[in-house]
């Protein structure tokens, strides 16, 4: 239970440490919180070459927003800073919620926002929440820059775009149209623990209550964030009442999903989860988007 | 073996100079090269949580921290809460309410709970059992610990 030797490199700006991955490429990896990465090091599951420890980037830690109203995420930014922020209460109520049921209290301190997407746990809360909200990731290289949209960023388990070369800098979060709401349910057995199945859902009403937009997306249904399609269609237009929601979650566990079997439940059961988890879900953002 | 580094580390208020390689925990370094063995191992993948100490004022896991990400900060151990003669309130707690039974868990439960009592000075059940989960414990089945965190926390908020 002992990492591997490894060179250890802990730039303070982020120019320098884009130099760094460069100069490595694919022997480096970024070091964020290492909530993941160090238990992976510590069971040498994983070996890097050389860590670039970006702990000591302040330009990394931040949360603010944007001239055109979304808000902005610093890659850095731990965990519990977040959970705590007034604005993301505010703006973004639906990542306060969830950001308790990321492990526990110990973890977040340590834990980093950008690293939790870079991992792309295909359980995990934040990158499922990221691609429901419509999220941008701002990628950063020595040589260049771009933004991808979350919907895009993950290809599979614990994989993203990113080349080794590339940093995820930031997040951003799009600022909602009046009249919406986003809701984040899951089914774990244990708190802490990594979910079952999980949902998170947009929804925009016009004025009469009618769905405009939907964006529904799960976790644990697949390799990665997996945003449905058909359910939205059978919501879309329709007025938001108990029934279209209760129609839009059966197509969501009949239509939308494949989940397979293992050993902590069978492919019905989730199936069962996502239609639960999926109805609950609509009727929480439904009524927030009401008031 | 890669090149050892100079690190200067606080801990318990002490300042520590030290060549460490980067790949020394840690929880590691807080054991075997400054012998503070209070803090406990166990699972050293982030789970148990018995290698819980503070950095720079916030509970982490040090089995999850390189010693070398110290360098220039501030550690607290269970060696910093109370001594034999003088424990801290919820060491004294944990005593009276037989919230240990082999103390393996103890460290951790101790520094998870100190700090949270500062951020829930009147804390329920509810908020101790779920701050809780993130420290395992294999003897007591939980209810005394639960008992001797609302004990220190009114003791503390000298009611
Ligand atoms: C006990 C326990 C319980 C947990 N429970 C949950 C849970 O319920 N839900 C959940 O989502 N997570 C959970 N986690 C994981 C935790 O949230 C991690 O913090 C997170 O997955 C990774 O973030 P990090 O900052 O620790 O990244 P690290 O561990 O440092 O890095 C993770 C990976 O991302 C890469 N990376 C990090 N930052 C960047 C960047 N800016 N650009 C490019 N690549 C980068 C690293 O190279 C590495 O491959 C748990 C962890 C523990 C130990
Ligand atoms: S030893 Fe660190 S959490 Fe178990
Ligand atoms: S007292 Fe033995 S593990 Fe908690």
């Amino acid at each position: 239970m002992k990492p591997a030797a490894f060179e250890y490199y802990a730039p303070v700006s982020v120019e320098e440490a884009l130099d760094l991955l460069d100069q490595l490429g694919y022997d480096g990896k970024i070091l964020a919180g290492g909530q993941s990465l160090i238990p992976a090091m510590n069971f040498r599951m994983a070996q890097p070459h050389a860590l670039v420890d970006l702990n000591r980037v302040k330009e990394l830690f931040y949360i603010k927003s944007a001239p055109d109203g979304s808000l902005l995420i610093g890659a850095m930014t731990r965990d519990v800073t977040v959970e705590f922020d007034k604005m993301v209460a505010e703006r973004l109520p639906v990542v306060t919620e969830t950001m308790p049921l990321v492990g526990y209290y110990q973890n977040r301190t340590r834990g980093t926002y950008g690293g939790n997407l870079a991992h792309a746990d295909p359980t995990g809360q934040l990158p499922t929440i990221s691609v429901a909200l419509g999220a941008r990731a701002h990628i950063r290289s020595k040589t260049g820059e771009r933004w991808v949209e979350m919907d895009d960023f993950y290809l599979g388990p614990f994989t993203t775009i990113l080349e080794p070369q590339e940093m995820l800098v930031e997040v951003a979060y799009p600022a909602l149209p009046p009249r919406s709401a986003a809701s984040f349910k899951e089914f774990t057995r244990q708190v802490g623990a990594t979910p079952m199945v999980g949902v998170a859902v947009l929804v925009t009403l016009d004025d009469k209550n009618r769905f405009k937009n939907a964006k529904i997306a799960y976790l644990g249904v697949g390799e990665k964030p997996y945003a449905a399609t058909e359910c939205v269609k059978v919501l879309l237009g329709q007025e938001a009442t108990a029934e279209a929601i209760r129609a839009a979650a059966e197509t969501a566990a009949q239509k939308d999903v494949d989940p397979g079997t293992d050993i902590h439940g069978t492919a019905d059961y989730r199936r069962n989860l996502v239609n639960v988890l999926t109805r609950k879900a609509l009727t929480q953002a439904v009524q927030s988007a009401k008031k | 073996m890669s090149k050892k580094v100079d690190i200067k580390v606080t801990v318990n208020g002490k300042l520590y100079e030290r060549s460490v390689e980067p790949r020394m925990l840690l929880s590691d370094f807080i054991r075997h090269e400054l012998g503070l063995t209070g803090t406990h191992t166990g699972c050293e993948h982030g789970v148990c949580g018995t290698c819980t100490v503070w950095f720079d004022g916030e509970p982490v896991r040090s089995c999850l921290m390189f010693a070398v990400q110290a360098d220039g900060h501030e550690v607290h151990t269970v060696e910093s809460l109370g001594t034999p003669d003088n424990l801290h309130p919820l060491q004294q707690a944990f005593m009276e309410k037989h919230a240990l039974q082999c103390g393996f868990c103890t460290p951790g439960m101790l520094m998870t709970f100190a700090h949270f009592i500062q951020r829930h000075p009147n804390p329920t059940d509810e908020e101790i059992r779920e701050a809780m989960a993130g420290n395992l414990c294999r003897c007591t089945g939980y209810e005394n610990i639960v008992e001797a965190v609302k004990l220190a926390a009114q003791r503390m908020a000298g009611k």
